[in-house]
């Protein structure tokens, strides 16, 4: 049974239709990778995934229940976190702060203070700094472990690369490919095609809101996939 | 021994006044909040006391038992009657709002009791007079200093509080970004209905002291704001330490005004507030901290 299953999902910035009727469903386990050019809808679909943004139409089911309608902390608890565009970590909070807020999702696991700092030992050494003294890198991974603290079914990723240095987002992504193999359910947006490819079990293209391309991540050649981002390829591949 | 006795007393006067500001400057800090009804709910806390006192006999001490929890309860309720409503309005909204609540507060209160000053030190025994000699010259008064010690603890539990617990962290993530923790399953309205009730629970016992150690009137809120909010200005506003310091400043300041000059006690409280204002933004001009100073307030 499908984890999450999403049908004619509409998310709107006011006038502005981000998120057009996007259906589409995710296997307990599985890693998806979101693509597309910037303005497609990704973050936005992430948010309302999220609950952080409304959603005007359509539904989503997680794990059999429908909680289009539940406020982010609701969903928070039910098991989904997401890692926001940007980390929106709480500056003038210490790190080991940051990491604890995640506590309030009442969902104990293996997930703790001591695990996350063994999974990013990087941070351990500034846990007690301020989150907005951090380099890039280490917001990036409290950002990455606050959402691991809330231990999450489902967990979102929004360009988690963005603005690391490429030495910064391979250590990044050695803790993901981990963290996905231990069986993780996990929706990632990256701009990297080919670590996006890379690293997922299946990949979504977005145009203008729309899901312009939607299979197995081994289905697809780099080029069938750059064209469906830019809207080049003309005919709607829609394998899997 | 003169001077030495001045400053001593306005160190006590400054537990005062950082225990008026407490609450105001705790909202600040935490919920971005003006409270301009502050003064007046403090007001308002004191007639609750008054009220029992008066009509059954409860000391006003055992009417904190009653008053603190329905201060709270109060709290919640501004909090989601008016202040969330008004938030959502932008930054400006929840200033007037709490204006208009002042004005509201304050004329109920004055159709209620009228303008007889009242004052709750007959129902506490001597303790509004009582005192001990520390020398020949200098004798501290025992409520001010009991004023002191409460400013001091109830300054540094909600610090303590804020730091060291979960729900005190909670309050300020949500203060910083209340979109970003709902993600971690915060319920960003709960959390600030919380700090508005603590907030309240503090104004409550500000507005006992207030009114054992002196007397009070409907329309003594602004009073009570104006000093609150030097105070808390003072200190930096938003930080609950610098409030405990800015109340002694201005405390410290009005006791010598008044030993130089009979009428110096207000004008070198408020020159002393002006002083530190205009030095901060002098300050911030030159070391183009302007923006840290703005940003750390917003």
């Amino acid at each position: 049974m499908a984890l999450l299953e999403i049908s004619g999902l509409t998310a709107r910035h006011g006038l502005l239709e981000a998120v057009r009727g996007v259906s589409f469903s995710l296997e307990k386990g599985k890693t998806l990778a979101l693509v597309g050019a910037n303005g497609a809808g990704k973050t936005t679909l992430l948010r309302t995934l999220a609950g952080a943004h409304r959603a005007a139409a359509g539904r989503i089911e997680f794990a059999g229940a429908d909680v289009t309608n539940l406020p982010s902390h609701k969903r928070a608890a039910a098991g989904i976190a997401l890692v926001p565009e940007g980390r929106r970590l709480f500056a003038r909070m210490t790190v080991e702060e940051n990491l604890l807020l995640a506590r309030a999702a009442g969902r104990p696991g293996r997930w703790t203070l001591e695990a996350v700092f063994e999974a990013f030992p990087n941070l351990l050494e500034r846990r007690r700094s301020r989150a907005g003294s951090l380099s890039g890198g280490e917001q990036q991974a409290t950002a990455i472990g606050r959402a691991l603290m809330t231990n999450p079914d489902l967990l979102l990723l929004d360009e988690i690369s963005l603005g690391l240095s490429p030495l910064v987002v391979d250590r990044v992504y050695r803790q993901l490919n981990a963290l996905m193999s231990s069986g993780a359910t996990i929706i990632l947006v990256e701009q990297d095609l080919k670590r996006a490819l890379g690293v997922a079990d299946s990949v979504i293209c977005m145009l203008e809101g729309r899901i312009i391309l939607d299979g197995r991540a081994g289905d697809f050649t780099r080029e069938q996939v750059t064209d469906a981002y830019f809207g080049l390829g003309g005919t709607r591949a829609a394998a899997s | 021994m003169t001077w030495i006795n001045q400053i001593i007393q306005g160190v006590l006067l400054g537990g005062y006044y950082a225990l008026i500001a407490c609450g105001l400057s705790f909202l600040f800090s935490v919920m971005r909040i003006i409270n301009l009804a502050h003064g007046s709910l403090a007001v308002l806390a004191a007639y609750a006391l008054f009220w029992l006192a008066d009509r059954f006999g409860v000391s006003p001490i055992l009417g904190l038992v009653a008053v603190l929890p329905a201060m709270a309860i109060l709290g919640w309720l501004l909090q989601k009657t008016i202040l969330e409503r008004s938030a959502r309005s932008g930054r400006l909204v929840p200033v007037l709002s709490t204006f208009g609540l002042a004005i509201v507060i304050d004329n109920l209160l004055f159709q209620a009791y009228g303008a007889d000053t009242r004052s709750l030190a007959p129902f506490v025994g001597s303790l509004s007079y009582d005192s001990f000699d520390l020398s020949d010259d200098v004798s501290l008064g025992t409520l001010a200093l009991i004023t002191f010690v409460t400013a001091v603890a109830m300054l540094g539990g909600l610090q303590l509080f804020l730091t060291r617990t979960p729900l005190g962290r909670a309050i300020r993530a949500t203060a910083e970004d209340p979109d970003t923790v709902g993600l971690l399953g915060i319920n960003a309205g709960r959390v600030n209905a919380v700090a508005m009730s603590i907030a309240m629970v503090t104004v409550g016992v500000a507005g006992f002291f207030m009114a054992v150690r002196a007397t009070f009137a409907p329309y003594a809120g602004a009073a009570q704001l104006l000093f609150a909010f030097e105070s808390a200005v003072i200190g930096g506003v938003g930080s609950l330490w610098g409030t405990l310091i800015g109340g002694i400043v201005l405390g410290v300041a009005q006791s010598l005004g008044a030993q130089l000059h009979p009428q110096g006690f207000l004008i070198a409280g408020h020159l002393t507030f002006l002083a530190v204002v205009l030095a901060r933004l002098t300050l911030a001009a030159r070391g183009g901290r302007l923006r840290a100073w703005i940003g750390g307030a917003r």
